[in-house]
């Protein structure tokens, strides 16, 4: 072979490698705590199915790679002066992956199907800020009764049973996803089957095999699509921590999103950058039950509340994956500024402990006149590592401290049928950034999540007083005042706040660490 | 024959009854409901939840329907995975736990025969407690800590095989999960051949086999083992339905979406009709297998016919 011919070879093997590279599929493996309950974005409930249904479909807002609200379908709104009425201008080129335009009625569709019983929507409640939402869930009003329009093809009405302020980022929960109508129609529920399914966001579902992954792929009739660079996404479900921090040292895994506590010094050492912790709009709490004699003299709780090392248990037990927690809102939650915090923050843990036997002594407790507390966790290591260590904590004020472990759903059914309990673990991840998605936890009337059985009508008044002010500096600091006196009476003892944990690997570009944890894969890209 | 097959078929109607009775209210003894959140539902949402499912009716209600259900091989739709039915989700874990297990349980028979023999032929000699450590460690050491130890080695640090996934039952993806699966299996195996080929290499049978000068081979295989194998057959049964219908640990750790799964996450999940769907087939196959084996026993022992 002469040289030229040689080089005519060689370019011609480079340009079909190059043409090779260009036409290879992008393929993402994305470990995802668990496989979805559903992918019926109205029957949804927790956060590893919002990360699939968040690339499945768009609503009319969505998140951009630093977990901020952006347009969605709606490429703009207004918001009338009294804050009730939402006005969404549709963009022209959303379509769903078969080629159908997008319209408002769609989401009307949408709105009223979750809205209607039927469903059985286990989020609705989401959305009940929507006017007559409440009424028609409960099946008192009829879905047409729901204060939702369609003024025309690209042009949606919302009205509100009250001014809500964080009502935008209420709408990009997963509940807010719209369904491709004709498809519920004709396929009901099994319109979420691979054969039938109809999306519009970023990519489109291909497959569901329980327990293996849920494959989607790019859909090529999202408006945005060009800039979409992954071909393929595999969600497999990581419910194994271990092994799938193993599958991601393989290679086999480019992101997870989560990661063993037990082997974060590890994880520090061997996978640098790759291993993320980020804060995370969660925190970390016990409840207390206020109608436990020992428990209902806010001298007892506040002394409790003090000697627990929240700096040891957040470092030593989960191993700087939390944040030592001196408030129920997490910092840097949206529309609030900073949380109340409480006042022995900055104090010794030394001078915290001696206070609190001064408290205990107050009330008539202390290691001579000693009392007993159980704390109920659900079945998880590092749930009973915190529970141990902060018995030990409690031990020295005379508090002789007994733990009882059950399974998740016995739990939260012993929570929610109001058993007879002392103290016990609890968490909340916030489903929207504000702190009203905090505070209205232990509203007096709130049955669901009110564990402590609180009641303080000055602290439901200032609740109500927040939820009709439209100035959100205002609003901030009539919230605040009721967090003050969370913090005083302490329904819940916040603990520690959450840290999101994600292994990310060199390969994946556009992932960025957000309070809520949120990573749509249309903005990742992954090089080979 | 024939006769006696479909009267032991017959005969597991009843059991199956029974199983599925007591499985069916014990779950229900479990506190807590399959639509209990940490989020708490809505009382309306729930009451429609619970009468999609049938499950507002009195229970001696919903017991019958799932009976009738049954009857018809429908195990009804999952709670949990609420996009399908349970018999869905059977038809396509169920093969690939048939798969993983029928591997490892040919793997378990062959490498665990092949040691008992080769420790029995061995008797007392440094072999034979090489094999007998082994399989003392292979029963000792639980498949949670084999598995993680497997990959980090043969997968993580060496890169020769894939650490987790199914793909389909490709050759690569199966090896670890098989090898995994069969090992305490080998080890039972091999302990159990070894003993019993010990006993039938000084049986009298095998003795005058020798004398009639057959080869050692001979001896050995067709005339010590046949007998030998006994013990391990009638373990095997229960073993074969145990590894047939899937592995937890196994499947978690190797992402592999066979049926042994549903056990945990039904049950955890309050999933009724999964834990109850599970429950019936382990059932099942455990009376085929016990049927098998006693079937095998007439082949294998001339003493034992069913006629």
């Amino acid at each position: 072979m002469s040289k030229s011919m040689r080089i005519t070879a060689l370019a011609a093997v480079l340009m079909a490698a190059t043409t090779l590279t260009a036409a290879a599929e992008v393929v993402y493996h994305r470990g995802n705590t668990a496989d979805p309950e559903t992918l019926d974005q109205h029957k949804t409930s927790t956060v590893y199915e919002s990360h699939i249904l968040r690339d499945l479909y768009e609503g009319l807002v969505a998140y951009s790679a630093a977990g901020k609200i952006i347009p969605g379908v709606a490429s703009d709104w207004s918001v009338s002066d009294d804050g009730k009425v939402y006005t969404f201008t549709l963009r022209d080129d959303a379509k769903w992956s078969n080629g159908d335009p997008v319209v408002a009625g769609d989401f009307v569709y949408s709105l009223h199907r979750i809205m209607n019983p039927e469903t059985g929507a286990k989020y609705a409640n989401v959305l009940y800020p929507i006017l007559n939402a409440e009424a028609v869930n409960k099946g008192d009003m009829k879905p047409e009764d729901l204060g939702v329009k369609a003024l025309d093809d690209h042009t949606l009405e919302i009205t509100l049973a009250s001014p809500t302020p964080y009502f935008i980022d209420l709408l990009g929960h997963q509940t807010g996803l719209p369904v491709h109508p004709a498809s519920v129609e004709k396929f009901g529920s099994d319109f979420v089957k691979a054969e039938n399914i109809v999306t519009n966001g970023p990519f489109t579902l291909a497959e569901f095999v329980p327990n293996a992954h849920v494959k989607a792929v790019k859909n090529p009739h999202f408006h945005d699509a060009d800039k979409v660079t992954i071909d393929t996404i595999y969600f497999h479900p990581t419910e194994d921590r271990g092994a799938a921090l193993r599958r991601f040292q393989a290679g086999e895994l480019h992101t997870n999103n989560d990661a063993p506590t037990e082997q974060v010094a590890f994880m520090r050492e061997n996978l640098g950058e790759q291993f993320r912790v980020a804060p995370y709009l969660g925190t970390y709490y016990y409840a207390l039950n206020h109608e436990d004699e020992a428990l209902s003299n806010p001298d007892v709780r506040q002394a409790l509340s003090m000697s627990i090392d929240r700096e040891f248990l957040a470092d030593e037990i989960w191993g700087s994956t939390m944040v030592a927690g001196y408030s129920f809102v997490p910092p840097g939650i949206g529309n609030y500024g900073d949380p109340a915090f409480a006042d022995y923050k900055d104090m010794s843990q030394i001078d915290r402990e001696e206070k609190a036997l001064e408290l205990l002594e107050n009330a008539g407790y202390g290691p001579d006149n000693p009392f007993q507390l159980t704390i109920n966790y659900n079945t998880s290591e590092n749930h009973k590592n915190t529970a141990v260590a902060v018995a030990d904590m409690w031990k020295p004020l005379g508090v002789d401290v007994s733990l009882v472990n059950t399974d998740t759903k016995t739990h939260y059914a012993m929570l929610r049928d109001r058993q007879d309990f002392d103290v016990a673990r609890a968490g909340w991840i916030g489903d929207y950034s504000d702190p009203q998605n905090f505070l209205f936890m232990v509203e007096s009337d709130n049955d669901g999540f009110n564990y402590a059985r609180y009641n303080n009508p000055e602290y439901d008044a200032l609740m109500d007083e927040a939820a009709v002010t439209v100035d959100l500096e205002k609003r901030a600091e009539v919230l605040k005042k009721a967090e003050e006196i969370f913090m005083r009476d302490l329904p819940f003892i916040p603990m520690m706040y959450y840290g999101s944990m994600n292994l990310v690997s060199d390969k994946v570009a556009g992932f960025e660490d957000n309070l809520l944890n949120i990573h749509p894969s249309r903005w990742m890209t992954i090089s080979e | 024959m024939l006769r006696y097959v479909l009267g032991r078929l017959l005969g597991a109607i009843p059991t199956i009854f029974l199983i599925v009775t007591i499985s069916f209210f014990l779950i229900r003894i479990a506190p807590g409901g399959p639509f209990d959140l940490e989020r708490p539902l809505e009382a309306k949402v729930m009451e429609n939840l619970n009468k999609i499912y049938h499950l507002n009716e009195p229970l001696w209600n919903q017991y019958l329907l799932y009976l009738k259900s049954v009857a018809q091989l429908d195990f009804g739709p999952s709670f949990y995975f609420r996009d399908f039915t349970i018999n869905e989700l059977f038809a396509q874990s169920l093969p690939i736990s048939i798969q993983l297990g029928l591997s490892a349980l040919c793997l378990a028979l062959v490498a665990g025969g092949t040691m008992g023999v080769f420790a029995a032929l061995r008797q007392n000699q440094s072999a034979d407690y090489a094999v007998m450590a082994a399989a003392t460690l292979g029963v000792t050491v639980p498949n949670f800590v084999v598995a993680p130890i497997l990959t980090l080695i043969l997968g993580v640090w060496l890169g020769w095989l894939p650490v987790g996934g199914w793909n389909g039952g490709k050759f690569v993806n199966v090896i670890l999960p098989v090898v995994t699966l069969a090992l305490p299996q080998i080890a039972v195996v091999a302990r159990l051949t070894r003993g019993s080929m010990i006993e039938a290499l000084r049986s009298n049978h095998v003795r005058t086999a020798r004398a009639y000068g057959l080869t050692s081979f001979m001896v050995v295989v067709v005339h010590a083992l046949r007998g030998a194998i006994l013990p391990v057959v009638s373990y095997l049964g229960p073993a074969a339905a145990a590894l047939l219908t899937g592995s937890v640990v196994i499947e978690t750790i190797f992402g592999i979406p066979g049926i042994g799964r549903y056990f945990v996450q039904g049950a955890l999940n309050r999933d009724y009709t999964l834990v109850m769907g599970t429950v019936v087939v382990v059932a099942c196959f455990v009376i085929l297998f016990n049927l098998i084996v006693d079937l095998l026993y007439a082949l294998l022992d001339p003493r034992v016919r069913y006629d």
